[in-house]
């Protein structure tokens, strides 16, 4: 019988022939990655807990500080410091305020064919370079970086086959958000999501990225792109090769096989406080916001910042809004900056600040208050997310946000 | 017997425990903020031995190992759900709280009643009546007999 992506990459890393859903087997991990959200809980746990205290290939780990960067508080600023200092002492690959933990690995580290456990939910993103990225507890993390292994329930494969193009002021955040609220919060628990068919060519890598991201919205355990020329030229550019190359085999299982057809995608807004929430946009004009968030690991790309840059030169902030633009990495920042798209932001009157997760985890900078409403192009809107229990998130792309930064109330890019 | 405290659908681990306490140094820093915007008086009522019970996909959401933890940290004896999302389940099995699947319980349940768990049977007993449950894989119950994933590995590596 033939394999999916997720069952080839799995047996791979087992070391078996082949596998099948609901078998358990131990594997290989390729890479291990943990941000600040939980690294010093591991940390901990590695000098309390183990009778035995080992690495077993340190080369395997990367560690980000992203999420509460710079230190925003001195409890803050004692886990990153027991974090860097664990970091320099067993020579751990470690990133500190260079952007948010999963726009790095893709920048720096994933690989084709990779198994990549990360302590962090949306470490499913790594599919758009064909790589198994799921995400994990810090216990799960301590026991793969101390053996090198871990086990794995061999999960059943949704397929999206996309065919088509994104009308023009349509997005890949619009298309994932409508997926996920078609099959909902839990539409994919336990589940992997795989991508192909012809509609993925005409997608970036920023898109994909943007994609697979999300897919935990849904509950998928991981997701997971077909690897093609857009996928190889990237990791070309960045000076690294596959691992391997997996396709799903024409007789594969899929649980389900959807057709989604990119023209017929329309700008979409998550509605607090559940990411499968989802409307048209167009239903949400009106609302009154009090800030916008450009930014994320799902969508402070280069090309997300270009579309904001476009709409808002020449336009001002609305007065009664702040509207921050965070860059997902310092590549980002870098090359955003030579292109003149912060310049423009700042003109508009936007905050322009630092690589790092910001309001999406709302923990850190720009939270917003009680009865406050955000819309973001964050990955999440739940209760209280980006700061007071009582406050609203509403999820939209780089283009329907910038608008209603401009507006003062969400608005799509037409309406401008 | 152990009080209930019901929780709705989707119940997601920002609601366990907000992201901006877990950098707290210590789970003990973190576990008076559980439940704190659905229930401000959640960490303070709930006594070692008591159940969490909520209907589906309870969990989803981020990774944090932080929202487990705290309810175990509070004394947690289990949490009762109709469906759990992947990480939060896995986490749970992980740090030795036992985390079980229960279509029926929760329509028939109330916040605040009694009910008793056998945790060797997979059997809820309230209001006179018992709700069978579904018994975990056997590899994962081997973990959670084990006290979780680092007592297995301690055990595995002496």
């Amino acid at each position: 019988m033939g394999m999916t992506i997720a069952e080839k990459i799995i047996a791979a890393a087992a070391g078996v022939e082949a596998v099948k859903p609901g078998d358990i087997h131990t594997v290989e991990v390729d890479q291990m990655m943990s941000n600040d959200g939980t690294t010093h809980l591991t940390i901990d746990m590695y000098n309390q807990k183990l009778d035995n205290p080992h690495i077993a290939d340190v080369k395997k780990l990367v560690w980000i500080v992203d999420h509460n960067v710079p230190a925003d508080s001195p409890k803050t600023a004692a886990s990153h410091k027991k974090m860097r200092d664990f970091a320099r002492e067993h020579g751990i690959t470690y990133y500190e305020g260079q952007g948010v933990c999963h726009q790095i690995m893709m920048e720096n580290h994933v690989r084709p064919g990779e198994l990549i456990f990360g302590a962090d939910s949306h470490t499913c993103a790594y599919g758009a370079l064909g790589a198994f990225g799921t995400g994990v507890g810090c216990t799960d993390y301590l026991y793969a970086m101390v053996t090198g292994k871990s086990w794995l329930l061999v999960p059943e494969t949704l397929k999206f086959n996309l065919v088509g193009r994104l009308p023009q002021g349509v997005y890949a955040r619009d298309l994932i958000l409508t997926i996920i609220g078609k099959i909902g919060a839990n539409g994919a628990n336990y589940k992997a999501m795989e991508f192909g068919g012809a509609g993925l060519s005409t997608l970036t890598m920023s898109d994909r990225i943007s994609m697979c991201n999300l897919c935990v919205e849904a509950g998928a355990k991981t997701a997971l792109m077909e690897v093609d020329d857009v996928a190889l030229s990237y990791l070309k550019e960045r000076g690294r090769t596959p691992k391997h190359i997996f396709k799903s085999d024409g007789d594969a299982v899929f649980a389900q096989e959807y057709t989604i057809d990119l023209s017929t995608i329309k700008p979409i807004v998550a509605k607090p406080h559940f990411v499968d929430n989802v409307v048209d946009a167009k239903e949400c004009a009106g609302t009154k916001i009090d800030e916008a968030f450009l930014g994320s690991c799902n969508n402070g790309r280069l090309e997300d910042l270009r579309v904001g840059a476009a709409l808002i030169k020449g336009r001002k902030v609305h007065p009664l809004v702040r509207f921050l633009v965070v860059p997902a990495s310092n590549e980002v920042y870098q090359e955003a900056l030579k292109e003149g798209l912060l310049q423009t932001f700042m003109e508009a009157g936007a905050i322009v600040m630092n690589a790092n997760c910001s309001v999406c985890w709302g923990s850190c900078q720009g939270v917003i208050g009680e009865g406050e409403t955000l819309i973001s192009t964050g990955t999440r809107n739940f209760k209280g997310r980006a700061g007071h229990a009582d406050s609203f998130v509403y999820l939209a792309s780089a283009a329907t946000v910038t608008a209603s930064a401009i507006k003062g109330e969400i608005a799509t890019a037409d309406m401008l | 017997m152990g009080k209930i405290f019901r929780f709705h659908t989707d119940v997601d681990t920002d609601q366990i425990i907000a992201s901006q306490y877990l950098l707290f140094p210590t789970v003990d820093e973190m576990k008076a903020h559980a439940f704190e915007s659905l229930d401000r008086e959640f960490a303070s009522r709930v006594q070692p031995g008591d159940y969490v019970v909520a209907a589906g996909n309870f969990g989803c959401g981020s990774s944090r190992e932080q929202a487990p933890a705290v309810l175990k940290a509070l004394g947690v004896k289990a949490v009762i759900a109709q469906s759990f999302a992947r990480i939060f389940y896995r986490n749970a099995i992980n740090i030795g709280l036992p985390v079980i699947v229960c279509k029926e319980l929760y329509d028939y349940v109330e916040d605040g009643d009694e009910m008793e768990l056998s945790l060797t049977e997979g059997i809820v007993t309230t209001g006179g009546r018992e709700y069978v449950c579904t018994k975990l894989p056997p590899y994962m119950q081997g973990i959670l007999d084990q006290g979780g994933l680092i007592a297995s590995l301690n055990r595995s590596e002496a």
